[in-house]
């Protein structure tokens, strides 16, 4: 099985540490990854703004770059969604259609197509997990709290297999941290608040570390982290799996 | 005429017919009836007393006695002191203190209570009067509203119904729940053995 | 004003706007509870969804059959196009029955058309019964919230409004003395009204009834006390069948605030003897949004709030921030449809988590909705010609991945050696209250190309 990995465009260029755990935790986890080096971004940005049309370009550059592989895997729960739910705006055409179907959000991948029951990796720290709403709500990788179902999240069940590691719960546990692509900055007040209050539960709580399967809220979290100089660092999901040394 | 513009505007727009659902029957679930009406009804401020049918007088005696003016819709219940039926203008209730009222039957799910026109000499009693006590008798319970819909649908009911759970309510100065608003400030129900 | 202005306000003010996000939150936690007592929950909200489906689809058969049996029952039917008509026959009803005064329960559909205003220019005097309402009233405020429309208002505040309009003591701030205090108040208001005025929750198209919901009873206590009552119901109010009142009356008052059903839930069929009911049948647009795909699903509304509650934004922006009356997610895909360019920011203020779909208990789409609204705003130019030109230089940056590279490199470059003060300026809205991301000097693909491709 051949994967092609999409690294989003934010995390290219601001976090390629992210990319490179990601890489590396596939690759542990025996899988066969290439990395299309034409690829830039999904479309979301333009799509969530309300111009979906200056997205097909970006969508169709998508397309050509992982119609080969078997598995399309990301690190992110926003932008595999986006893929997922809006290539409607493309000509379904087959490559279109297996992109589509295809794409796999990172833990999402792990637990459901890799089927891993076990992790070689350890993190003895106290780890708030943030579940971000496309994968939650969009992907169904988490149960939500509105739903009157029974409770899952793919992402702290791989958390859990983390030696070491001691997850925190939240006081609101799936409520959004106010990043929402362009929102952060065309309702920057709102934004803001809703980040703190995100970033002030976690610290309530006892976290050393937030994690997310989204680096794009885990950004908008940090910024408010540094900024306000709160005692509690950011991490990705991959970061941690992909993570070995002792405290 | 409007009626028509927009009917027919309807016509032009309306989706393509989709099915009408089937109802359930009613959600079994297992579980005591009374003891989950009494659950609940007091969540909703308000009691259920399970009681013979012989104390009733002597209960609503010693729990209402300090109030004056009580009406009731039954008159083999011997303590009301006023006749409601000889009022017209339902204005005139403004000063009863109890209403005791005899219903049809109770939701166990929602401790509410069905009561109709023929259960009523006014439709204002149950809800100017300051307090309220309904009567029903213990094995006429259903589990939910599904169950209350289709007795409902059985008896039939002319002109009014309503479903009262506990007392009238408010919570809209900060959330803060207020028991008593425009209606009756307390609300019991007798559960007849 | 623009959401995002109005919210700005709202959040300068951080203790109020804590209280107000933890006030609705309660009611999120409430109804959380209340739904986990339900084991068929989920079905239940399927259900609702489906029977909402096939009454849009089959809606003017409903109505008609609805406005017969209401005729059968002695009801007076009306119809109105819009808010001027609505507002017309009401006027013309009191006219008729010689009413100076006119108690009113809840009815976002008489905020919709303005009545208020409109019968007090000629010459009736309204009195709005539900507490919050009647608060508001003496404020001059529109609701703030669809269930709680005083929930922008701290305790102080209503008792100082009291203080002011029904002379009680200054300082008075306990809930249960203002509520004693407004319901005697009130009471004098049912005893002497001429005609009572009420909203719809369900019209119920096999009976020719019409059910309405509350708690407080000011809605029985008005009609029941009245010669003359008056129903305005929305056309899409409509449900098939009696029994379907099972489904809804268990989704309605747990979705709206925990609680297992509404404290009265009235069924009104006839009038009582020596009173008339008028009901109005009202349009006001509804047609038109039944004929919009994408959108006719926000008529299946049954106006609970739950989406307003699980709203982190409008939790955090209060009612007032959205230009529409109904404000929060529902009022978001209901507006533009009423006027696309006066609220043409409504369906941007969302961060899109879609919350409110989950929660909402006839299952409509909210999320999705306001994306697409997003896409057809932008289409029609109605939002901001800089935003779209933005949205479009980014289109072509990230569909050519050498321009993208080229891009990168720059911004990396302007980010990673430019001073602090060219990058955080007004202009940057990220950096008011965010630091940036610290920038690493080479891209993922920078680092893949040195250590993979290299090797292979």
């Amino acid at each position: 099985m051949k994967i092609g990995l999409f690294i989003p465009c934010y995390i290219d260029q601001f976090y390629p540490k992210v990319g490179i755990a990601t890489l590396e935790l596939l690759e542990k986890l025996g899988c066969n990854v290439g990395y299309p080096m034409d690829q830039t971004c999904c479309g979301q940005p333009m799509g969530n703004s309300g111009s979906e049309k200056e997205a097909v370009k970006t969508a169709e550059l998508f397309v050509k770059n992982f119609q080969t592989y078997d598995c399309i895997v990301a690190p992110t729960g926003s932008c595999a969604c986006y893929v997922k739910e809006h290539y409607d705006i493309l000509k379904q055409t087959d490559a279109t259609k297996y992109v589509r179907e295809n794409i796999y959000e990172l833990a999402e991948f792990i637990t459901d197509i890799l089927k891993v029951d076990q992790i070689d990796a350890t993190f003895p720290y106290k780890v708030g997990f943030h579940s971000s709403c496309h994968g939650q709500r969009g992907l169904r990788l988490a149960q939500s709290s509105e739903l009157n179902l029974p409770f899952f999240s793919k992402q702290k069940q791989l958390l859990s297999m983390v030696k070491g590691i001691e997850i925190v719960e939240i006081d609101r546990r799936d409520e959004c941290c106010g990043f929402g692509g362009t929102f952060c900055v065309t309702e920057e007040a709102v934004s803001v608040k809703m980040g703190k209050d995100k970033v002030a539960d976690f610290v309530r709580n006892g976290a050393e570390v937030i994690t997310s399967g989204d680096v794009s809220c885990l950004m908008h979290l940090d910024g408010i982290i540094k900024r306000q100089k709160y005692p509690v660092k950011v991490l990705h999901i991959a970061e941690i799996l992909n993570n070995t040394i002792e405290r | 005429m409007s009626r028509e513009s927009i009917l027919a505007q309807i016509r032009k727009s309306k989706p393509e017919l989709v099915g009408l659902p089937i109802l359930p029957e009613c959600h079994i679930v297992e579980g005591d009836l009374t003891e989950q009406f009494k659950k609940t009804l007091l969540l909703v401020g308000g009691q259920a007393i399970e009681i013979s049918e012989g104390d009733i007088e002597l209960h609503i005696k010693k729990m209402f006695g300090y109030l004056k003016l009580t009406a009731c819709n039954d008159g083999t219940l011997n303590f009301s002191n006023i006749d409601t039926c000889s009022i017209d203008d339902p204005r005139e209730l403004r000063d009863i203190d109890l209403a005791v009222l005899r219903c049809r039957f109770g939701v166990a799910e929602n401790g509410a209570v069905w009561l109709t026109d023929s259960d009523l000499s006014h439709r204002a009693l149950p809800f100017i009067t300051q307090h309220c006590v309904l009567i029903i008798p213990k094995n006429g319970m259903v589990w939910n509203m599904h169950e209350a819909y289709q007795r409902i649908k059985q008896e039939n009911y002319n002109g009014f119904g309503v479903f009262i759970s506990g007392p009238s309510k408010t919570a809209d100065i900060e959330q803060s729940l207020v028991i008593g608003a425009h209606g009756p400030k307390s609300l019991t129900v007798f559960l007849t053995t | 004003m623009k959401h995002s202005e109005a919210a700005e306000k709202f959040i300068s003010d951080n203790e109020r706007t804590n209280w107000h996000d933890k006030a609705l939150w309660f009611v999120r936690a409430k109804r959380d509870i209340a739904i986990k007592q339900v084991a068929e929950w989920e079905e239940l909200r399927a259900l609702a969804s489906q029977i909402k489906a096939h009454v849009m689809s089959n809606l003017d058969v409903l109505l008609e059959q609805f406005e017969a049996n209401a005729i059968k029952n002695g009801i007076h039917v009306h119809w109105a196009k819009d808010a001027e008509e609505h507002n017309n026959h009401v006027l013309n009803i009191l006219k008729e029955h010689r009413v100076k005064s006119l108690v009113k329960s809840k009815s976002m559909l008489t905020e919709e058309c303005h009545l208020n205003p409109f019968l007090e220019k000629n010459g009736i005097e309204v009195i709005d019964t539900d507490l919050g309402e009647r608060i508001i009233q003496f404020r001059n405020e529109p609701p703030s919230h669809i269930v709680l429309p005083a929930i922008h208002l701290t305790k102080e505040e209503v008792g100082e409004t009291f203080h002011t309009h029904l002379g009680i003591e200054k300082g008075i701030s306990d809930p249960k003395i203002l509520t004693d205090i407004a319901r005697a108040h009130l009471r004098e208001k049912f005893l002497s009204a001429d005609a009572a005025m009420t909203g719809v929750n369900f019209g119920i198209a096999d009976t020719g009834g019409f059910v309405v919901c509350t708690n407080e009873g000011n809605t029985d206590m008005g009609v029941h006390l009245s010669q003359v009552h008056i129903a305005s119901m929305g056309i899409e109010k409509i449900i098939p069948r009696q029994e379907d009142l099972g489904v809804f009356t268990r989704l309605l008052a747990r979705s709206a605030t925990g609680q297992p059903v509404t404290t009265y839930t009235s069924h009104y069929l006839t009038a009582q003897s020596g009173q008339v009911i008028h009901l109005i049948i009202v349009d006001n647009g509804r047609s038109k949004q039944l004929g919009r795909a994408d959108y006719v699903k926000s008529l299946f509304c049954i106006r609970c709030g739950a989406c307003m509650n699980t709203c982190p934004v409008y939790r955090r922006s209060g009612g007032y921030s959205y230009s529409y009356g109904i404000p929060g997610p529902i009022g978001s895909i209901l507006a533009p449809g009423a006027n696309p360019k006066e609220h043409s920011s409504m369906p941007f203020a969302s961060t899109l988590c879609g919350s409110c779909t989950d929660v909402c208990p006839v299952k409509i789409d909210i999320h999705q909705q306001l994306y697409s609204w997003r896409q057809d705003l932008t289409e029609d130019k109605k939002t901001s010609s800089s935003k779209r030109l933005i949205m479009k230089m980014m289109g072509i940056v990230l569909a050519y991945p050498k321009l993208y590279r080229f891009s990168g490199i720059t911004a990396r470059w302007f980010l990673g050696f430019s001073p602090r003060f060219l990058i955080y300026n007004k202009l940057n809205l990220w950096g008011k209250q965010r630091e940036l991301p610290s920038v690493p000097t080479e891209s993922f693909r920078d680092w893949y190309s040195k250590n993979r491709r290299a090797n292979l």
